[in-house]
């Protein structure tokens, strides 16, 4: 395991299906459990962008493991056949930490939603970001909390009038892919449950990066905050509001683009306006991440005027796990392989020891 | 030309100075040189939480106490024979533990006005009649060690701060033993800085010396070593051992052990060993708190590892959820709690035995664990090994119950031969193990071992064995989500059976009553082990009969423990609480333990106990 040098692809060492046999489908990802989610939720339509995905990353079913907290997106394991972990609230990034880093040959994903990963859970997503654990967090945003029936989440926006907040919520949401950012993520992109292609693509980019990947996905609770995304979703205004974030390209949407600002800030004008040489060209791996925070910021006030959708960065750091196999294998090797009894009994007696009879 | 020589059989030295004195290492250099002598011992250390407390004052004194005997010893010693104090506040808040008749060794140098005023004494307690019934040598230590390092090339402060080490020489001689083992450890630990390496060694031969020169002492003392069983020995603290028992355990298991914590006192001497075990395969994460530190153990379980996390009473409040998980997802896993006084932040450094509840019954939901106490700190390996084994034969959450006397406290360790130690082999499922409802093979993972009812242990990358658990209530046998009524009840049932069972696979409760005719029995738990056993021997030697009983399993108990209890006229149970095994004994058998208690953040004393045996005995009339 002593891997001179870093491996590449967040699956570079689990078994994928082999060459020859019968290549895996959607049905081979799909559990013999009824789903049980409210009729129109998003989550089906992430649920069946899923099973068409896994099929297509090439492997093996019996090394993929779905790990989730509480919420209504984390039942999500229960539907896909393979190994999955219903965890309890908030926490599921420390088990996600504690497999990735005992098992290399597990591609480990996590399903949380923005009050289980931003709320009870926000540590755990915090500091499994930072460590660039190889966990790819998919983070089901409906602004809203769906299993305790339709309270305001730390993703709502500030007046949300709910059961629990009838004045209007008082409390400033956080952003997402701001809060990944701010948490030294290597890679932060967003998409969304209804637009299967991207949804589709940017799973396929997070299962490549090799650390951690936060993506949020925004997703339609059509009980308690119905239609908060459909601005995004009617063709014509998606058109003027998202900025596709594509690597190398302009960050634009119709006939608007996204500028530098004198404070820092990036702004969204018209073209005719903008001056070229403050145009926003998107890079991923950019090391700053003022610029990706930059973009972050353009949908902090909740209007969805502006809104990037992609990967807003990706950048290359040691994972967490490896360096911790690194570590454990340079010290076995050193030792001279598998630690033997004599080994440890050599440790049990240490230095200090002094003989009676015999 | 030396000096007389006087045998003891035992002695109990207690070195007691500002936390920045190196008490500690000093008592625990003398620990390793009366190990290495032969002696069997027992030691006791005792610190405040705070690092650094302000110099000087009784907040910063820290002690360190060791027992020393040509005989088995079973506690650190109630009272000191020796105090060894190195300011007035170390004089003032140790003197009340000395029995007239005592020796005091102390350093003049720093019964200054300042620090005699920090501590609140308006004239030197040296000099107005407060020790006149000890033996006092009244020494200047600090600037004796600043005389004796005149050609060392240091600051005075360095040259000050070897005094521990004179101290160390000088009760080195006292008792006789060579300071060999001392300098080899000071050559080790001073490699890299020469002038301190030579200074500090200096100090120690200045010590010795002085001793033997000064006309302050008229003889020394010996105590010889104690017969032992045959082996080879070393002196380990129970936070070593236990370290060492969890990696025995996953090597004779054959797993990788995975340790997720968060550093707590007294436990994080735990992680601290373990992180320097990854030759052994060991990997240490520390995790972002304590919930994160069950998380992880319990997702490198679901993987196939060991999972361990290690904690103290706090810390194990806040994993309760996690391990309530644990219960329900039928996972192996060792959560170790060096309990300290508590509630909430508590005594830090001081030990108590009030966690037991809260292991039992400290979760949500009916949530059976497995609780295992060791009862000294070497027992702290074989408790660990056996919390392993619970954990990965049964496929359960087991709590291992230590406590700061046992993970601070040393005694000397007949070390285990690899080969004695119990085969842990896991077998992992691979193979389906039902039908399913289309007829084909299909893995349940709720299927039971008939004996253990263990569920299987199918780990992800095994193909065909694909599923799903959580905390959600599973059907029996295949484990899909289940909110029927006679499912759960029939679960419920199943884990705690699961947990019963285990009495299958423990000893019986022992008995030690060497008269054969006790009517009273002292039972205990934990580190009351050694104090209930000297007290048994100390009323013993005044014709009062006792039996003695220690539970090592907390859940469940032992099978003969019912019979045991019901045997004996008076049942009486010491413990550092308000008396919570005392209850559960009275609830699970229906028998009158009395409880005994004391919550003072330091181990019962033998003498203390002695003397409740003493009077149940006299109670009951049986002396004759």
């Amino acid at each position: 395991m002593g891997m001179p040098t870093m491996p590449s692809s967040g699956v570079a060492f689990v078994p994928r299906v082999t060459e020859g046999a019968t290549a895996l489908g959607r049905k081979d990802f799909t559990s013999d459990q009824d789903v049980r989610w409210c009729p129109g939720c998003g989550d089906y339509a992430i649920l069946a962008a899923m099973q068409g995905f896994l099929p297509e990353l090439g492997l093996r079913r019996e090394n993929i493991v779905f790990i989730s907290g509480i919420g209504c997106s984390s039942r999500f394991p229960y539907y896909l056949d393979t190994y999955g972990l219903h965890s309890i609230h908030g926490r599921a990034p420390t088990f996600a930490t504690g497999l990735a880093t005992a098992r290399e040959d597990l591609s480990v994903w996590v399903v949380t939603g923005d009050g289980d990963s931003l709320s009870i859970g926000g540590n755990h997503l915090i500091h499994a970001l930072r460590r660039n654990v190889n966990i790819k967090i998919l983070l089901f945003n409906n602004e809203i909390y769906g299993l305790t029936k339709g309270q305001y989440s730390p993703t709502s926006r500030t007046g949300t009038v709910t059961k629990s907040s009838p004045l209007g919520s008082l409390d400033t949401p956080f952003t997402p892919v701001s809060v990944a950012l701010g948490a030294e993520a290597t890679f932060v992109a967003r998409t969304m449950d209804s637009d299967r292609k991207h949804l589709t693509e940017v799973l396929h980019a997070a299962a490549r990066h090799r650390g951690a990947a936060l993506v949020e996905i925004y997703q339609n609770c059509p009980i308690f905050n119905d239609g908060a995304f459909d601005v995004l979703k009617d063709r014509e205004q998606a058109a003027a509001r998202i900025l596709w974030l594509k690597d190398g390209q302009e960050v634009s949407a119709g006939d608007q683009v996204a500028v530098r600002a004198d404070d820092g800030s990036i702004q969204v004008v018209p073209r005719a306006t903008a001056s070229p040489t403050r145009i926003v060209t998107h890079s991923v791996d950019t090391e700053h991440p003022s610029s990706a925070f930059a973009l972050s910021r353009l949908t902090s006030d909740g209007t969805l005027a502006h809104v990037p959708m992609g990967v807003f960065r990706q950048i290359s750091r040691p994972t967490y796990d490896d360096s911790v196999r690194g570590q454990v294998a340079a010290a076995v090797d050193g030792g001279g392989g598998t630690a033997t009894d004599a080994d440890l009994a050599a440790l049990l007696a240490g230095r200090d020891t002094w003989t009676v009879g015999g | 030309m030396s000096k007389p020589v006087q045998q003891l059989e035992r002695v109990v030295i207690r070195f007691a100075g500002d936390s920045g004195d190196g008490m500690q290492l000093t008592g625990d250099r003398f620990t390793s040189d009366a190990a290495f002598h032969g002696n069997d011992l027992s030691t006791l250390p005792d610190f405040p939480a705070e690092i650094r407390a302000p110099q000087g004052t009784i907040h910063g004194v820290s002690s360190f106490q060791l027992h020393i005997a040509d005989h088995d010893v079973l506690t650190p010693g109630d009272a000191p024979d020796v105090l060894v104090a190195m300011n007035p506040a170390a004089l003032k808040s140790n003197l009340g533990d000395l029995p007239r008749g005592a020796t005091v060794i102390v350093d003049t140098d720093e019964f200054n006005r300042r620090n005699l005023a920090k501590v609140g004494y308006a004239v030197s307690p040296l000099d107005d009649g407060t020790l006149e019934s000890y033996h006092v040598h009244a020494l200047p230590l600090t600037s004796i060690t600043v005389q004796a390092l005149a050609e060392h090339d240091l600051s005075r402060k360095d040259k000050e701060r070897a005094k521990n080490m004179f101290a160390l020489g000088l009760l080195s001689w006292l008792y006789t033993r060579p300071i060999s083992t001392t300098e080899r450890f000071i050559v080790a630990k001073f490699a890299r800085k020469p002038d301190l390496l030579a200074a500090n060694i200096a100090a120690l031969r200045a010590g010795f010396n002085y001793g033997e020169t000064t006309e302050d002492f008229a003889h020394t003392y010996a105590v010889l070593a104690a017969p032992m069983p045959t082996g080879t020995y070393r002196n380990i603290t129970g936070n070593v051992a236990l370290s060492y028992g969890l990696v025995a355990a996953a090597h004779r298991a054959g797993l990788r052990l995975v340790l997720g914590t968060y550093p707590i006192t007294p436990a994080s001497d735990i992680l601290h060993v373990l992180s320097g075990l990854k030759r052994f395969g060991v990997t240490t994460l520390q995790a972002e708190d304590e919930i994160a530190g069950v998380g992880i153990a319990i997702g490198a379980s679901f993987g196939g590892a060991l999972g361990v996390t290690t904690t103290s009473g706090p810390g194990l409040a806040l994993k309760a959820e996690a391990i309530g998980l644990a219960v329900s997802l039928e996972l192996p896993l060792v959560v170790v709690n060096v309990q300290r006084g508590g509630p909430s932040t508590g005594l830090p450094t001081k030990t108590e035995q009030a966690d037991l509840l809260q292991a039992l019954f400290g979760r949500n939901g009916e949530s059976p664990v497995a609780v295992v106490a060791p009862q000294s700190p070497t027992d702290c390996f074989d408790a660990a090994i056996e919390a392993c084994r619970i954990a990965t034969a049964y496929r359960t959450p087991v709590i291992l119950l230590s406590d700061g006397y046992l993970a601070n406290g040393s005694e000397p360790w007949n070390v285990p031969g690899v080969a004695d130690l119990p085969d842990l082999t896991v077998t992992f499922t691979t193979e389906p193990n039902g039908i399913g409802d289309d007829g084909k093979p299909a893995f349940h993972p709720y299927a039971r071992d008939p004996q253990t009812l263990a569920r299987p242990w199918a780990i992800p990358g095994t193909p065909g064995l694909e599923h799903r658990i959580g905390g959600i209530e599973k059907a029996d046998i295949t484990g899909n989500i289940s909110y029927d009524p006679d499912n759960h009840e029939r679960m419920t049932a199943l884990r705690a059976e699961k947990i019963a069972r285990i009495a299958d696979t423990i000893p019986e409760l022992a008995i030690d009553d060497p008269d054969g005719d006790a009517r009273v029995l002292m039972i205990g738990w934990g580190s009351t082990y050694g104090p209930i056993r000297q007290a048994a021997r100390t009323a013993r030697l005044t014709g009062h009969h006792v039996a003695v009983a220690h539970l090592r399993h907390l859940n469940p108990f032992p099978r003969n423990t019912a019979e045991v209890l019901r045997r004996y006229e008076r049942v009486i149970m010491p413990e550092m609480n308000l008396g919570q095994c005392a209850m559960l004994l009275r609830a699970a058998y229906l028998v009158d333990v009395q409880s005994y208690t004391a919550v003072r953040g330091l181990p019962f004393k033998g003498s203390e106990l002695a003397d409740i045996i003493r009077t149940a005995v006299e109670g009951l009339g049986a002396v004759t």
